[in-house]
């Protein structure tokens, strides 16, 4: 019933990271069943969702704060678990979650390597600085001077300057949680120049949002979450915003058609035999094309 | 330096940003103070401002305050609570505090007392016992915050009134103990001044080490392409600090000099500045007082600096504590009681760390200690009793925490909270 993707390009490599039937469960709550979800280097995949759609539990099993209860997660290739946010960052995932997690009190170098600091015995602070804004030039950061305080920049810089520092490390993936909730239209442009800088830069960008403009401004895949369970994968090429929208409202799983799509389906086993790897339509399903 | 006409690939890469107002030599260097200070980045200078008002207004109303006697009586009643304030400076970096600095200290001294007359040690063995004491109390404060999660301010007070009953038990029935007036720690605290020509060559080094380290650090910026400082900037800043420093020491060599045990407490503030502003430890330090999450997430090992800040503060205060009843000769039941901790904390609050946790620096404790000890000496002079000064006190750290808040709105207002 959702748009089936034909492969791409990017789609026939090998995933740099790659979900495969990944369970949450807290309590008697089911947030995530069976969710299937591929990145690829030079990719950017936005997750979309109502609210208790999944998205946060999902980035969370990737950043490691906490694991999955079955499902296995493929990274370079390598079937991994993520037991501690360290390990997550050990194999190259970098998550820049909401809130930013930057010290007011410090300046944009100390933010930057923060945890990562460059020591000859006592700190290489012109080392770093450099480094820092070799770093931000190359995301053509619009950050005036790397010796002020966090607290004295804009929302737009100070999401630079985390994404930014996501980036020290050398991932290949990077996960941004609502990269653009709080900022204004020129910082929000600024941010998603800075995405398609990381893809240009080869590595695997994984966001979450609420605003379907910039989601397809600057996403190449869409995928859906909605209960919890895969509600579609599309190139944002190929798909309407409203086709988005009815995705992840649910607005197309009714009655109505459900009952249409059945229909179609009878009619095309009743004029030809169903080629037996064709999936048939999905409800509510979880299907993807891969 | 630069010249308006080049290009911006040629400036060097921290100065490319066409939004950046560029300011360069003295002027530009005078100018930067002035947009700090406006800016609510005040730094040092209430305190300095405050120090000669207090000064000016003592000297005014007992000529003798200013006497090169009282000068170095000052300088020795400020660094036994001023290294108790190192430590103080320390916890408040982390948002945290201690108020049991007073009973650790007078533990030190009951320890000290006790082991040298009583149990006969050496003097060695009775001071690094009672700074092992000291490290053991932090580990365990560090040990219960991490683990239960319990307040600082609790478990501190808690520690307050508990180290106050096993100074007392360490004490005896005496509870007071004279020390031997020629062991080696005694003579340090009360008869150790430095010969003239040794503290001139101090100072001396002390200038010449600030500008080497400014001019190797030009050179390595330099280097690394980006913006250096005017070097007359550099000059200027060595040369009036060694003018200050041989007035200094020039003035108290009409007395008895500069005293060992001040000396020891400024060298202990300089060297915990460095490890704050030049290390690993100290950059974690000012990130977990900064936003304890951020740091987490950032990998900083968070327990392990909390545990290591009030392990140096209770060693601090052990050391302050000894330091005291070296120079009283006597280690009490009044040891560390009183105000020593508020004088303590006042001292950090007053020298600029703020109480709010992530600002600050080590040369607070020196700036506020020497406030908080003029004030008193100022009124001891006056032949004003302790009720006066307690009150006065009180009202210079009620303006200090005033001045911390203010400069805390208006850095929010300028955006730099």
């Amino acid at each position: 019933m959702q748009s089936a993707v034909a492969p791409s390009a990017s789609s026939l490599r090998e995933p740099v990271l790659s979900l495969k039937g990944i369970s949450k469960g807290f309590g008697a709550v089911r947030a995530l069943t069976d969710i299937n979800l591929d990145v690829h280097a030079g990719e950017v995949v936005a997750i979309v969702g109502d609210n208790g759609a999944g998205k946060s539990t999902l980035v969370k099993i990737l950043a490691g704060v906490h694991p999955q209860d079955s499902g296995t997660i493929t990274f370079d290739g390598q079937v991994v678990s993520i037991p501690t946010p360290t390990a997550s960052r050990a194999l190259g995932i970098a998550t820049v979650f909401q809130d930013l997690a930057l010290c007011d009190n410090l300046d944009v170098v100390s933010n930057l390597f923060l945890g990562r600091e460059i020591t000859h015995g006592t700190l290489d602070e012109e080392e770093m600085e450099q480094r820092a804004w070799s770093l931000l030039r190359q995301l053509s950061a619009k950050i005036p001077s790397v010796r002020i305080a966090v607290a004295s920049l804009s929302g737009g810089q100070r999401q630079t300057v985390a994404i930014a520092r996501s980036l020290i490390g050398e991932p290949s993936v990077v996960i941004l949680d609502e990269p653009t909730a709080a900022l204004g239209v020129a910082q929000t442009a600024e941010v998603l120049n800075l995405i398609e800088r990381l893809r240009e830069r080869g590595l695997g960008v994984l966001i979450i949002s609420h605003n379907m403009a910039d989601v397809q401004a600057v996403a190449d895949r869409v995928v859906v979450l909605r209960l919890g369970r895969n509600n579609g994968d599309f190139h944002v090429a190929d798909v309407s915003y409203e086709e988005i929208i009815s995705a992840i409202t649910g607005a197309t799983d009714n009655v109505v058609t459900r009952r249409a799509s059945a229909h179609a389906v009878a009619a095309a086993a009743e004029s030809h035999a169903p080629d037996a790897t064709e999936p048939p339509a999905p409800s509510a399903g979880s299907k993807e094309n891969r | 330096m630069t010249t308006p006409s080049e290009t911006p690939a040629e400036r060097a890469a921290d100065l490319q940003d066409e939004r950046l107002v560029r300011t360069e030599g003295v002027r530009g260097a005078i100018l930067a103070f002035q947009q700090r200070v406006r800016g609510g980045d005040l730094g040092s200078l209430p305190v300095i401002i405050g120090l000669i008002v207090i000064w000016v207004i003592f000297q005014i109303l007992n000529p003798n305050f200013l006497s090169s006697n009282n000068l170095v009586n000052l300088t020795l009643q400020c660094a036994a609570v001023g290294t108790i304030s190192i430590g103080i400076v320390l916890v408040l970096l982390l948002g945290q505090i201690d108020l049991s600095v007073g009973s650790v200290s007078g533990l030190a001294a009951a320890i000290l007392g006790v082991g040298l007359t009583q149990l006969g040690w050496p003097v060695a063995l009775a001071v690094v016992v009672a700074l092992v004491v000291g490290a053991a109390i932090g580990f365990l404060y560090g040990l219960l915050f991490t683990r239960f999660g319990v307040p600082s301010f609790v478990i501190t007070l808690a520690g307050l009134l508990a180290f106050l009953g096993l100074q007392l038990k360490v004490l005896g029935p005496n509870g007071s103990i004279n020390l031997p007036y020629d062991s080696w720690i005694v003579q340090f605290a009360q008869a150790t001044f430095l010969p003239p020509w040794a503290a001139y060559a101090l100072a001396v080094i002390a200038a010449g080490a600030v500008f080497y380290t400014d001019v190797r650090r030009a050179s390595r910026r330099r280097k690394a392409g980006l913006s250096t400082g005017a070097i007359s900037v550099t000059l200027i800043k060595s040369i009036g600090l060694l003018v200050l420093l041989v007035i200094v020491v020039a003035y108290l060599a009409t007395d008895r000099g500069l005293g060992a045990m001040f000396l020891l407490f400024v060298v202990l503030v300089v060297v915990m500045n460095f490890f704050l502003t030049r290390t690993r430890w100290g950059r974690s330090v000012f990130a977990v007082g900064g936003s304890v999450e951020a740091a987490r997430r950032a990998g900083i090992r968070v327990n392990r600096v909390y545990i290591s800040v009030f392990i140096l503060t209770s060693t601090f205060a052990a050391l302050g504590g000894l330091l005291a009843s070296a120079r009283l000769t006597s280690a009490s039941l009044s040891s560390g009681g009183g105000d020593t901790n508020l004088n303590a904390i006042a001292a950090a609050v007053i020298g600029g760390t703020s109480l709010f946790g992530g600002r600050g620096s080590a040369y607070s404790a020196l700036l506020g200690i020497l406030v908080i000890q003029s004030i008193s000496n100022g009124l001891t002079l006056l032949n004003l009793d302790s009720s006066i000064r307690y009150m006065i006190t009180g009202a210079v750290l009620l303006l200090a925490v005033i001045i911390d808040s203010l400069s805390r709105r208006s850095r929010a207002s300028h955006g730099q909270a």
